[in-house]
């Protein structure tokens, strides 16, 4: 776990210095800050479970067993990227390991979550789909339609919405009334708050409710408390004018979920400070180089452009 | 050769594809005992149950939703969209989900779903039970668009649509659910992207979808009452277009109109015309005239909502002007 937390970080510094430095066309979201929640959620299910994600969504695909190379190529629009460039950031899919993809729209994926439990139903397979999205994404009516399908059918799915605190550059608190958890439980969904910089505490609540959804006894529902260090995205940087920069320390210093599970790590002799600093360097030069393979790799030629329109 | 009703059709089309296929499903709004307010899919859940002919709550968003996430991991699904007009509620989970995952994902995920909905006005249901949306969603890559005109092509587009590895919307027209026509025993499908000629004809084409094809026949009646021989076409899917049926046919005839049920600006007759215009140009010996809807809402008198659609009648007068040599143009 401590290793894909790195390997989602230092995916995150790579990718933020390439859009830094012209090199990556258009946007992309920064999940750094958040590694536990996909980390401690993924680490609980199999390639065969499902997960769909969000417009940040880099961190569910690494956690869910992607590799940097085919990321970064997709990032920089390279034939190699998972979805040969035509995805991009908010796009990428990897279904060799259960990912339904990224989604641009806010909210746009909890259907095709709830959807992908019902074929899970219908068709007696004992996959379990979590369903990641933000705290933004309550607001959207899609959410409320299909828990209620969810919870009517008993459907093997999880809700995990990543409260960090901001609907794009807005507080929470001024677009979400009553209590998050509530709105689940209204559908009689076991809903549960857990400290999404804690990756054992969200590990642990994870394996637990994915066993019991194979079970027949889902949907669930979990909002896990966490915050995102960069702005909305990464060209929104000037940002004090909604979040300030000693919240931001705050955070970094006191509650960041890769040092506090370091600690831990250390503190109960799991591994040394040696160990962790190799690994680390490890990463870092497999980012290193996949960036530097991206950089290189061939756009995708022109006659794909009218490709993948239509399925065979 | 026994002949069946529009329902009965579509009704077989969907046992005989569950029946073929365990992972064909059917969800929607009142599609199990009550077999939708049509009737249409009366009997299924008796025999499939209530595991696979699935009543939804009144969500069109969400069901649509589920249907994209089940489709992509594996499962067919045959979503009821119970009116056309409720198109507009669940645009982001067709148009911008189901239309684009094949796509974004660099072709790795296939969304092979069916969403059946129906179109048509002067059923007096006023302006938003009557409209007839096919432009909207045939506007969108990635989304196929079939329009069966009888019993006949709506069994064999309904079980190739099932089979299709992409979302497939079929437009029924509502009026004609308790329509008669030959339909085999045997099995058949028919294939999209291939126009069928109703009617041979050499002197104007008349291409008409869905609901328009019973005008456009009986205006080509009333035509060769007065000796003009119109050739009936029905393009049976939007997306893909038969092109070469219709080029062949207006280089033939050179003229042509296009009749649809949809409003006229910006619709389905525009498009067809426009890649006529383009590609038949030097064989035309007039422009080809566009029939749509009027562009108004649906209104409710009958008085008024039968004023908004071509007639066999308003068919034939433009016929007959257009072989006169007339130069007229669409309202």
């Amino acid at each position: 776990m401590y290793r894909q937390m790195v390997r989602i970080r230092t995916f995150e510094d790579n990718a933020n210095q390439l859009y830094l430095s012209a090199k990556m066309p258009g946007l992309t979201h920064m999940y750094s800050g958040e590694e536990a929640v996909a980390v401690g959620i993924c680490e609980a299910l199999t390639d065969d479970d499902r997960i769909t994600s969000t417009h940040r969504g880099h961190g569910h695909c690494v956690a869910k067993g992607a590799e940097f190379k085919a990321m970064f190529c997709e990032l920089l629009g390279k034939a190699e990227g998972y979805c040969r460039g035509k995805g991009g950031s908010m796009h990428i899919a990897d279904q060799s390991h259960g990912n339904l993809g990224a989604n641009a729209i806010v909210g746009g994926s909890m259907g095709i979550a709830t959807g992908s439990a019902l074929r899970a139903k219908l068709l007696g397979h004992d996959d379990v789909t979590v369903c990641f999205f933000g705290d933004g994404a309550t607001a959207q009516g899609l959410w409320y339609e299909v828990m209620n399908m969810a919870a009517l059918w008993k459907l093997p799915v999880i809700y995990a919405c990543e409260n960090n605190g901001y609907s794009e550059y807005t507080k929470t608190e001024e677009i979400a009334a009553g209590s998050i958890t509530a709105r689940a439980e209204a559908f009689g969904i076991e809903a549960h708050k857990v400290d999404g910089q804690d990756v054992l505490a969200v590990n642990e609540l994870t394996q637990k409710l994915v066993a019991r959804a194979r079970k027949g006894e889902g949907p669930f529902f979990i909002e896990l408390e966490t915050y995102r260090y960069h702005g909305h995205h990464v060209g929104d940087i000037n940002r004090a004018y909604y979040r300030s920069k000693d919240e931001e320390k705050d955070w970094k210093d006191n509650r960041d979920p890769i040092v506090r599970f370091r600690g831990w790590l250390v503190s109960e002799g799991i591994a040394s400070e040696e160990e962790i600093e190799a690994m680390n360097a490890e990463i870092e030069t497999d980012a290193s180089e996949a960036v530097a393979y991206a950089e290189k790799a061939a756009y995708p030629p022109a006659h794909e452009v009218d490709m993948h329109v239509y399925a065979d | 050769m026994r002949e069946i009703t529009l329902s009965q059709a579509v009704n077989e089309a969907i046992a005989e594809e569950m029946r073929r296929d365990p992972t064909v499903f059917l969800m929607g709004e009142d599609v199990a005992e009550a077999g939708t307010p049509f009737k249409v899919l009366s009997g299924l859940v008796e025999e499939f149950g209530t595991e696979r002919v699935i009543d939804t709550p009144i969500s069109e968003p969400g069901f649509v939703g589920l249907a994209v996430g089940a489709a992509m991991t594996g499962a067919r699904p045959v979503v009821d969209l119970m009116f056309g007009d409720f198109l507009y509620l669940v645009m982001d989970q067709l148009c911008n989900q189901a239309a684009k995952q094949h796509y974004m994902s660099g072709g790795k995920l296939t969304v092979p779903m069916v969403l059946r909905t129906n179109l048509g006005a002067t059923r007096r249901s006023a302006a938003q039970h009557s409209q007839s949306l096919q432009a909207l969603v045939a506007h969108i890559p990635g989304l196929k668009i079939a329009m069966p005109s009888s019993a006949y092509e709506a069994k064999g587009l309904m079980k190739t649509a099932i089979r299709d590895n992409n979302p497939v919307v079929i437009f029924e027209d509502k009026l004609m659910y308790q329509d008669k026509a030959p339909v085999p025993e045997e099995e058949y499908l028919i294939p999209f992207g291939e126009a069928h000629i109703k009617r041979e004809g050499s002197d104007i084409t008349l291409i008409a979808t869905s609901s328009m094809v019973q005008v456009a026949g009986k205006a080509a009646e009333m035509l060769a009452a007065e000796g003009i021989e119109a050739e009936v076409i029905d393009p049976r899917t939007i997306v893909p277009l038969d092109e070469k049926t219709l080029l062949d046919s207006v280089r033939k005839t050179s003229r042509a109109i296009v009749i649809d049920e949809g409003h006229q600006s910006y619709g389905v007759t525009a498009e067809i015309a426009s890649r006529l215009n383009e590609k038949a140009f030097y064989h035309l010996d007039a422009p080809v005239l566009r029939m749509g809807a009027m562009d108004v809402p649906v209104p409710f008198s009958p008085a008024l909502e039968d004023l908004t659609v071509p007639t066999p009648e308003s068919v034939v007068e433009n016929a007959r002007r257009l072989c006169a040599g007339e130069l007229i143009h669409a309202a």
